[in-house]
């Protein structure tokens, strides 16, 4: 067992020098990892950004009960009563229609067309702010008052930022396939890398073979190699999009400040750089994997 | 152990071939219906012409290439029936020596003699004692740091013969020692042969040198057209 993690040590420790003997090699080889999987998981970056986005706005839906014209004071009243008693509902403004034609006028410009117009073709109206937020409890409610008397039309105010989520959902999706394309990239970078490292060390190989070193022990540099590779690649990607949201952040700084609200994108989170990590060291480790595979078998000694 | 295959085979014989033959790809025969046994602590020469086949019969025996037919057997081991994971382990008892040396030029002598302990996961210190003790046995000792491209030729075969033997094998198995040496740097080395012999090595020399093998009186076989052609 002490042999054991002596010898991985080891090998950890001579792919460590090795890595740091080729300097410039290495920082490109890293380079290209970092940037390819850096855009993935920049995009991943905002979309989680822009889900949070979305699920601030849409946590404050509203539903706008419009009445019938020939609505009466008394069942405006028992309208509100209805609403009030409602255990879904949150909150009810009435908006009574000459106010509304008052709103209408002031807001849009259209002054003289509603001037022009011979009565208020507006109906009086509810805006209720529900409960619960969930789409399904919202449609529900929609469906629920439409069928009241004297309620011809309930619209939903967060349709939009249920649309949204749901673009985001395949911009996910989107994110999930380009990363798969990266990780290959990264793959096929790495079989590359120790393609050429087991051609030139082909000597060493073939002279470890004589002297009777197993496969495993053969294997073993070159899989970490990979591993430490895809790893410093990883971590490249980090560094990037902590850079770019880092600078990203300064220049909304100042948008926040005229918007007197709070807009500031938000760093890769722990569970998501360590998976980062992870991932991209194992794909280092498995191109090296293929790769020593591949190419191992044809170095015998002759 | 193989002895269901090769019942004829004692246990105490080190190496046997019986009836080997080897034809490479190309029909080139390098030997034909071979016989030979080698007891444990023995030293022989195996001589002849070149292309007589010596090469390949050490080549079998370190299971770098396999019989034909006939069987091959080291140690106790059938090499033509060896699966590829058991080779490094068979290897781990021999100790190799090439004509082409295959030291490696990217380290220090005491590095390229600290391989066959480096791939057998022996504990470093003890490592780099047994490394210096075989340096010193070849009379390398001083130059442990210096990279085998400054050796001399005969510093540079007798580097191979201190990897060679660090591990401590039970045979020595050696293609050409004394190649391109001249003849007193050959006695040299035929001279630690002989020492390594006498701590019970079982030591297998192949060469074309008839001085160098005469010289040494140890048993001879001598191979003609890949085959055994006399004993002495």
């Amino acid at each position: 067992m002490r042999t054991w993690i002596w010898n991985h040590l080891d090998a950890l420790r001579t792919t460590l020098a090795r890595l740091l003997r080729t300097p410039v090699a290495t920082l490109l080889n890293v380079s290209v990892i970092g940037v390819a999987l850096a855009l993935p998981v920049g995009l991943y970056v905002v979309i989680v950004n822009l889900e949070g986005l979305a699920r601030t706005l849409g946590s404050d839906p509203q539903l706008s009960v419009f009445l019938a014209l020939d609505a009466g004071p008394g069942d405006i009243k028992r309208i509100a009563a209805r609403l009030e008693n409602h255990p879904a509902v949150r909150e009810a403004r009435f908006v009574p229609r000459d106010q509304a034609l008052k709103e209408l006028k002031a807001s849009t410009g259209l002054a003289d067309v509603v001037d022009s117009l011979p009565g208020n073709p507006l109906p009086d109206a509810f805006v209720v702010l529900p409960q619960d937020i969930a789409p399904e409890t919202l449609e529900r409610l929609r469906d629920e008052m439409r069928g009241w008397p004297k309620v011809t039309h309930v619209q939903l105010d967060a349709e939009w930022a249920r649309r949204l989520e749901a673009g985001l959902r395949a911009a996910l999706l989107a994110v999930t396939l380009l990363a798969t394309v990266f990780a290959f990239a990264l793959v096929a970078v790495t079989f590359n890398t120790i393609r050429l490292q087991i051609l030139t060390r082909r000597e060493e190989i073939e002279v470890s073979k004589l002297v009777g070193a197993t496969d495993s022990f053969i294997r073993r540099p070159f899989l970490y190699y990979g591993a430490l590779q895809g790893l410093a690649g990883g971590l490249t990607a980090w560094a990037i999009i902590w850079t770019v949201v880092y600078i990203l952040n300064g220049a909304l700084a100042d948008l926040s400040r005229l918007y007197a609200a709070p807009i500031e994108l938000r760093q890769l989170g722990l569970a998501d750089s360590g998976s980062l990590l992870v991932f991209s060291a194992a794909l280092g480790w498995m191109g090296s994997w293929l790769s020593v595979n591949r190419h191992l078998a044809a170095i015998e000694p002759r | 152990m193989s002895a269901h295959s090769q019942p004829a085979t004692p246990r105490n014989h080190m190496i046997s071939l019986s009836h080997v033959t080897k034809r490479y790809p190309g029909g080139l025969e390098a030997l034909r219906n071979v016989n030979l046994t080698i007891e444990a602590g023995e030293i022989v020469f195996i001589t002849g012409p070149s292309g007589a086949g010596k090469s390949t019969l050490l080549k079998l025996m370190a299971a770098i290439e396999r019989p034909t037919t006939g069987s091959v057997v080291v140690s106790g081991q059938n090499v033509g029936a060896l699966r590829p994971r058991a080779v490094p382990f068979l290897r781990r008892k021999l100790g190799l020596i090439f004509q082409d040396q295959k030291l490696l030029f990217d380290r220090s002598a005491f590095d390229n003699v600290m391989l066959p302990l480096a791939v057998t996961g022996f504990e470093r210190r003890e490592a780099a004692r047994r490394a210096r003790a075989a340096l010193d046995k070849v009379g390398l000792l001083a130059k442990e740091k210096v990279h085998p491209v400054r050796l001399s030729g005969g510093e540079q075969q007798r580097l191979a013969i201190a990897r060679a033997i660090v591990h401590r094998p039970s045979i020595l198995l050696a293609d050409e020692p004394t190649g391109n040496l001249d003849a007193a740097y050959a006695a040299a080395i035929g001279e630690l042969f002989r020492s390594f012999n006498q701590v019970g090595v079982t030591v297998v020399i192949a060469t074309h040198d008839a001085s160098f093998a005469v010289r040494m009186k140890p048993r001879l076989v001598v191979l003609k057209e890949g085959r055994v052609a006399g004993a002495a």
